[in-house]
């Protein structure tokens, strides 16, 4: 075995090209480093571009809300749950916003910094404030069972970039998704307390998931259909659900208002809701402060 | 720069890369992980392909870090790293030696990854249990799917009661 490796620590002193690191993890490069992004012939590159940005900012935004339940989960193991899920969607958010950066000259830091509000597509779900855990699990079950099948249908997307990702992905989102069912009936199938806990979440959460399969005319481009499959994604909520003794909302129950969107534009369009500002605020006020600051 | 013939140079250049351990994991190797997909020596230099674990696995950076900083050590001043996406990594390239590697650590080996076409099932009961690296019991219980890093999950073994990782099949 090598013995100038014994302490990983003593390579941080080290100078390396960018001579910016000062901890793991800082001296960011682009995660498509040496990866050939240029769009094939025959694809619409702004479409492309734009479907990127969209799911990028789904799995940035939704990591950020992850992030802030770190140091408040009920359990050391949920905490390194949470904190793990958090980092697989901020790794994926980083491919996919220099996926669209790639398309647009733009780098992920730009793309996530120094944007506004309004040049946001994230769906409303990704930025909901989780009210207790019950909404957490809960809020995770729908979006990853979402994204796990859009991500299926991506894997075989003509772009060779946004497809690889996206078969990364399908992995990851697999335990997500796992995690979050195992939670639903675990607290579905719990107390009384926790159940009714659990059937109030998702009487919160459910009228957020129309949303997620709006027809989509970028997402028709690459995969040939609109959007997820909604039959499918309900059947396998039911499932879950058909284990933790839970009633799934009735379809119809009229959506918050908050959640409505604005003459029928809502997240992808860059309608956000009043969450969104919060959460910009946190994410990009370092970076504003301090332009040209590396990490 | 080093000065042998290409083919010996490539076989050096490997050798060095292969030997760069992982920062999370530092009793294997990149190669024990199957993390290293290539090295090419070219007229330009060395150029070393790696492929992500995880989409947001930290230690990339270090591992290209490490890569670059061994290689220069051993006369390859041009080095570039690039990263594969395609295929997905799984930790079904893991090594034979790799595994061995890991248990002799406490560390239990991946058992093979699922894979299928079509739609990801889902599941809801707990996988099959780790065989302890201690005691080489398969009676064993997880506690929790995930630890310290994504990569791996903790156990307790019912036999010996001792507390281990495994790293989850992926």
């Amino acid at each position: 075995m090598s013995t100038d490796h014994d302490n990983p620590y003593d390579l941080l002193g080290d100078d390396h090209d960018d001579g910016h690191r000062w901890a793991f993890g800082t001296g960011f490069t682009d995660p498509l480093q040496g990866i050939d992004t240029r769009v094939p012939d025959g694809l619409d590159a702004a479409a492309l571009a734009r479907q990127c940005l969209a799911l990028g900012d789904d799995a940035l935004i939704y990591s950020h809300r992850l992030q802030q339940w770190v140091t408040r989960m009920p359990e050391l193991e949920e905490e390194t749950a949470i904190a793990n899920i958090a980092l697989d969607l901020l790794g994926q958010a980083r491919m996919l916003l220099a996926r669209a950066g790639a398309i647009l000259g733009q780098t992920e830091d730009q793309l996530a910094f120094f944007r506004a509000e309004k040049d946001f597509r994230n769906m409303s779900l990704a930025e909901h404030a989780d009210a207790d855990f019950a909404e957490l699990a809960g809020r995770l079950l729908i979006f990853s069972a979402w994204r796990l099948a859009l991500f299926t249908e991506l894997s075989a997307a003509p772009d060779p970039v946004l497809a690889a990702i996206a078969a990364k992905g399908v992995n990851e989102l697999t335990y997500h998704r796992d995690y979050a069912a195992q939670w639903v009936v675990r607290l579905g199938d719990g107390t009384e307390e926790s159940h009714a806990r659990m059937q109030r979440a998702l009487a919160t959460l459910w009228p957020l998931a129309g949303e997620l399969f709006q027809p989509d005319p970028d997402a028709a481009g690459l995969t040939g259909r609109a959007s997820a499959d909604r039959g499918s994604f309900d059947a396998l909520i039911d499932l879950v659900l058909a284990a933790a003794g839970l009633d799934r909302p009735e379809a119809a129950a009229p959506p918050a208002a908050s959640y409505a969107g604005v003459g029928g534009r809502s997240g992808r369009d860059g309608v956000h809701t009043e969450a969104m500002g919060y959460i910009l605020a946190e994410l990009q006020s370092v970076a504003r402060a301090h332009p040209g600051a590396t990490w | 720069m080093v000065t042998t013939v290409p083919s010996q140079a490539a076989t050096v250049a490997y050798d060095v890369a292969a030997g760069t351990p992982d920062p999370e994991l530092p009793m294997v190797t990149v190669a024990d992980l199957g993390i290293l997909r290539a090295v090419d020596v070219t007229g330009d230099g060395v150029q070393v392909t790696i492929t992500p674990t995880y989409s947001g696995c930290p230690a990339m950076r270090e591992i290209g870090a490490d890569i670059t900083r061994r290689l220069a050590r051993a006369g390859f001043d041009r080095v570039t790293v690039r990263t594969q996406l395609a295929p997905a990594w799984t930790t079904d390239w893991i090594t034979a030696d790799g595994r061995r590697k890991l248990a002799a650590a406490g560390i239990a080996p991946p058992a093979a990854a699922p894979r299928g076409d079509g739609p990801v099932p889902l599941t809801l009961g707990l996988p099959a249990p780790a065989r302890c690296p201690r005691c080489g019991s398969a009676s064993t219980r997880r506690t929790a799917e995930f630890s310290a890093t994504a990569c791996k999950s903790l156990y307790r073994c019912g036999e010996c009661g001792e507390p281990f990782e495994a790293v989850k099949p992926l």
